[in-house]
């Protein structure tokens, strides 16, 4: 008998003639009360150590351009909107335009610059989504300084609307402030192997 | 054959006792028991509703168990149309041949690992490396008690039991390239770890996880990380092999709104962690396009066999239980001699592996509860060790034991008002005489097996006169 | 109300103190209590040490000694949940005899509305909180609202009060390392709040605390609150 059979022979045989599944008592909050979530979203990812920057649309390319003035080159997706950088006066890498960067221009580009699908106020986490603006998951995961612009009308309250409006089929991480480990002595120290920077920048 | 990952080499209270008389890891157990206790305290406190989301996470696994053949299958289908490789695994054994033969068809021999609690209970690390295969483990944590030889003593900070100091010394012995001048700032540790694993991870071929949950809906596996390793592991290398119990399902992708709640707040005591990665088959263009689910059973269908026994497959690894427990605060998780250690492995490891393998282990709690109150999916781990221990004594039924016999008088002397007076009597007076000699109401020493008892304490004689002898004086002839 | 006391074996042959203090204090405040002679002990250690088959004789035991009562009231957290947590598992027939079942401080506060019961205790006193009596009964602050009405009391927080004292029926044996290194973190959290009297629900805690205490040559006394609340002494 095969592995996948058996297994499942094993199981019914362990339910024997179970009853009916229970139900799932779903009296938890479904959607996050939240009187100021921009406001909230700054302070959770502060206490991440991430950087809060707000700006209003016009401002957003000279905030960037803040943002990173002391990194030579930037990694961006494909389709960045163009505006975006027209402060920035680095190098800018594109990935996929024409070819996909290599895992060594990754790591050559000393930071990374995207937008994101959602961020969670009550977490203070952001989410990517492999949609417009955030290109694929290497991305923003090798350059050590993520530069993430979160449009205040992409952020929702909890973790409940966030799961409701995110797409499982697409590939999605969640972003909760800078890498981090506590392994040695339970000393937090920021920055392993992901990026040891993480700058928000929050447009109204 | 290396040893078991589930068993250990000696029963509990002689391991906890070896481990009791390390003073360093008492004192570092305590102190990182006691920090992220505290944390997890104030990230659940600001969770209004966090009592009703534990009864939905239980409730939920519950569910999962109960329809599991037809959520396997359809977790199954799910992955297999979304471009994953989905294989069955019914032990340990098999699980490893399955990974080891996927790896060879890579051509590699060299593997990256994240962090995973299935890998280690099934010995995957021995497996490959027997098979020729290198297996890099890439947590800090692990990472370091891989390059010591040494198990780890935690689910979630797998090298607790070392000191800075330590790790420094192990880093420059150990680790290839390290600085001899390393200094022992956990910074400096940590950079030290990224430089030396950095050209590892941009140069891997093949990266083997685990899983925290898996969607039966959508084929979708779940990993949460803290240091970005994870997303290494399962961004970069060309093949993917996640290893998965079949408990670890959850039925839909909204029921992530639960335990993506749960779960960080109470493992790492944060609101969340700082990476969580999702992935449905290959996508092309992103990440790894070859993708392989190996599905292990390795003793939970024998587990969910047991009406009581089978809340322990509701566990999600978050390690809350570990970090209340006050025995495993003193003796730590080498003590109990199984990758699962702590409350939940008391529970989970004797059913994965059959009682008769892991007798000592249900008895190793006082049964104070502190686990049940913390643990996010509600799973009542008195219940269950009391359950075991009734299956510890009675798989020895038939074998001479003084404590049956003990017990079996015991109830035989209660079960008659008269005959348990005469014996209160009888117990009075044949210590009287002690207590007169010693002018108190205590004794410093008892025969076997008591003596274990007046180790450390002094023990208590009868009263000179029992309450009910009271009563009846006082009472009866008003 | 037909009050039954169930005094549990260990009080009755070691602390006889504890349940003359549960009458005194009852009869005090104009309630009659009865002690069915009947009444043996309530089989925790057996059930607790994987001995289910001997325990469900006491439990049958002590649900037809206590049939006939109103309240049943035991001075001991581990054995009251025992009682409601344990027998209706163990014999679904005991379940509405358990379900009328108390610790005192529940029949005092909850079912006959005292918090004042009349008490002076001119001590300094310090209060573990028993693991049963915390997480099975959720006593909460009941005992502690108890002794706060008691007169010229001095009652100091214990540190880490909700950490076992590792005792564990059967534990204290079979593990009695681990058990031993439990019970010097308790007795150093007692001795460090300078009290004269260490006081919980459970006088079998109490005796794995107090011969610690006692071993140690540390002054703390163990002591069931009852006997405070029944006006003090031993």
């Amino acid at each position: 008998m095969d592995a996948r059979t058996e297994i499942l022979d094993r199981i019914r045989s362990a339910l024997g003639n179970g009853a009916a599944p229970p139900p799932v008592p779903r009296d938890y909050l479904r959607t996050a009360e939240c009187a100021d979530p921009v406001e909230l979203l700054t302070e959770r990812l502060a206490d991440y150590r991430a950087t809060v920057r707000h700006c209003g649309p016009g401002e957003l390319a000279a905030t960037l351009a803040a943002v990173l003035a002391d990194d030579p080159r930037l990694a961006v997706p494909y389709d960045l909107p163009g505006e975006w950088l027209t402060g920035y006066r680095g190098e800018v890498a594109r990935d996929g335009d024409p070819a996909p960067l290599t895992v060594a221009e990754l790591d050559d580009a000393s930071a990374v610059l995207t937008g994101c699908a959602i961020a969670i106020a009550t977490t203070g986490t952001i989410v990517l989504d492999a949609g417009p603006a955030q290109g694929r998951r290497a991305l923003t995961l090798v350059p050590d300084h993520h530069v993430c612009v979160v449009r205040t009308d992409q952020i929702v309250a909890g973790v409940p609307d966030a799961v409701a409006a995110l797409d499982p089929r697409r590939p999605l991480t969640w972003i909760s402030g800078p890498s981090a480990t506590s392994d040695i002595e339970l000393n937090r120290v920021e920055g392993v192997h992901g990026p040891r920077r993480l700058d928000v920048v929050l447009v109204r | 054959m290396t040893r078991n990952p589930l068993v250990g080499e000696l029963p509990f209270p002689e391991a906890a006792r070896r481990e009791l008389s390390r003073e360093q890891l008492r004192r570092n157990l305590r102190s990182a028991t006691h920090t992220i206790r505290d944390k997890r305290a104030r990230m659940v406190a600001e969770v209004p509703d966090w009592e009703e989301l534990r009864v939905a996470g239980s409730a939920i696994k519950a569910d999962v168990l109960a329809r599991l053949p037809e959520l396997l299958t359809r977790f199954e289908a799910a992955a297999t149309a979304a471009g994953a490789r989905v294989h069955w695994a019914r032990d340990a054994a098999e699980a490893c041949a399955i990974v080891t033969r996927l790896v060879r068809e890579t051509g590699t021999d060299e593997v990256v690992k994240v962090k995973s609690m299935a890998t280690q209970e099934i010995g995957l690390n021995e497996a490959l490396e027997a098979a020729g295969i290198t297996a890099l483990e890439t947590d800090l944590a692990e990472l370091i008690v891989q390059l010591a030889d040494d198990t780890p003593s935690h689910i979630l900070v797998p090298a607790i039991h070392y000191n800075r100091s330590e790790i420094r010394d192990i880093f420059r012995e150990r680790m290839a390239g390290t600085d001899p001048d390393l200094t022992d700032d956990p910074r400096a540790l940590a950079e030290a770890a990224r430089r030396y694993l950095r050209e590892r991870f941009l140069s891997a071929k093949v990266a083997v996880s685990g899983a925290n949950f898996a969607v039966a809906d959508t084929g979708t596996l779940v990993v949460l990380e803290s240091e970005g390793n994870g997303r290494m592991c399962l961004t970069l290398p060309e093949t993917l092999i996640s290893v998965v119990g079949i408990e670890k399902l959850v039925p839909t992708f909204a029921d992530l709104e639960v335990f993506l709640q749960l779960l960080p707040r109470s493992s790492t005591g944060e609101r969340m962690n700082p990476y969580t990665s999702m992935w449905t088959g290959v996508t092309s263009g992103d990440g790894p396009q070859d993708v392989h689910i190996v599905l292990v059973d390795n003793g939970r269908t024998a587990t969910l066999a047991d009406e009581v026994g089978r809340q322990a497959l509701h566990c999600i690894r978050c390690s809350a239980c570990l970090n209340v427990c006050p025995v495993y605060e003193r003796v730590g998780g080498h003590a109990y001699g199984s990758v699962y250690p702590g409350p939940i492995g008391a529970v989970l490891t004797p059913q994965l592996t059959g009682v008769a393998a892991n007798r000592s282990l249900p008895f190793a709690s006082t049964l104070c509860g502190a686990c049940f109150d913390v643990c996010p999916v509600r799973i009542d781990i008195p219940q269950v060790l009391v359950h075991l221990r009734q299956q510890a004594v009675d798989e020895r039924r038939g074998h001479p034991s003084a404590e049956r016999t003990a017990m079996r008088a015991a109830t035989w002397i209660m079960s008659a008002g008269r005959r348990y007076t005469r014996v209160l009597r009888i117990a009075r007076r044949a210590t009287r005489p002690l207590a007169a000699l010693l002018r108190r109401r205590t004794v410093r020493r008892l025969p076997w097996p008591l003596s274990a008892w007046t180790a450390e304490r002094d023990a208590p004689l009868p009263a000179g006169e029992s309450f009910r002898d009271w009563w009846a004086r006082s009472r009866e002839g008003s | 109300m037909r009050i039954g006391l169930f005094i549990t074996c260990v009080n009755d042959l070691l602390y006889p103190g504890t349940g003359r203090a549960v009458v005194r204090v009852l009869e005090r405040l104009g309630h009659r209590v009865e002690f069915p002679v009947e009444q043996t002990c309530c089989g925790q250690m057996q059930a607790n040490s994987g001995y289910r088959a001997e325990a469900v004789p006491l439990a049958r035991r002590f649900a037809e000694t206590f049939a006939g009562y109103d309240a049943v009231v035991a001075p001991s957290g581990s054995c009251v949940a025992m009682v409601r947590d344990g027998y209706p598992r163990l014999l679904p027939e005991t379940a509405e005899v358990a379900a009328r079942t108390y610790e005192l401080s529940e029949l005092l506060v909850d079912v006959l509305g005292v918090v004042d019961v009349g008490a002076r205790f001119p001590h300094r006193v310090t209060y573990h909180p028993t693991c049963h009596g915390l997480r099975m009964l959720r006593l909460g602050d009941r005992p502690m609202r108890l002794l706060r009405a008691v007169r010229d009391l001095e009652l100091v927080e214990l540190p880490d009060a909700e950490e076992c004292c590792g005792f564990g029926g059967t534990f204290a044996v079979k593990n009695s390392d681990v058990s031993g290194a439990m019970l010097a973190d308790k007795c150093a959290a007692i001795r460090a709040t300078d009290a004269e009297y260490v006081l919980a629900a459970d006088n079998s805690c109490l005796t794995h605390i107090g011969g610690g205490l006692s071993r140690s040559g540390a002054p703390t006394r163990p002591l069931h609150y009852a006997e405070i609340l029944a006006g003090g002494g031993r």
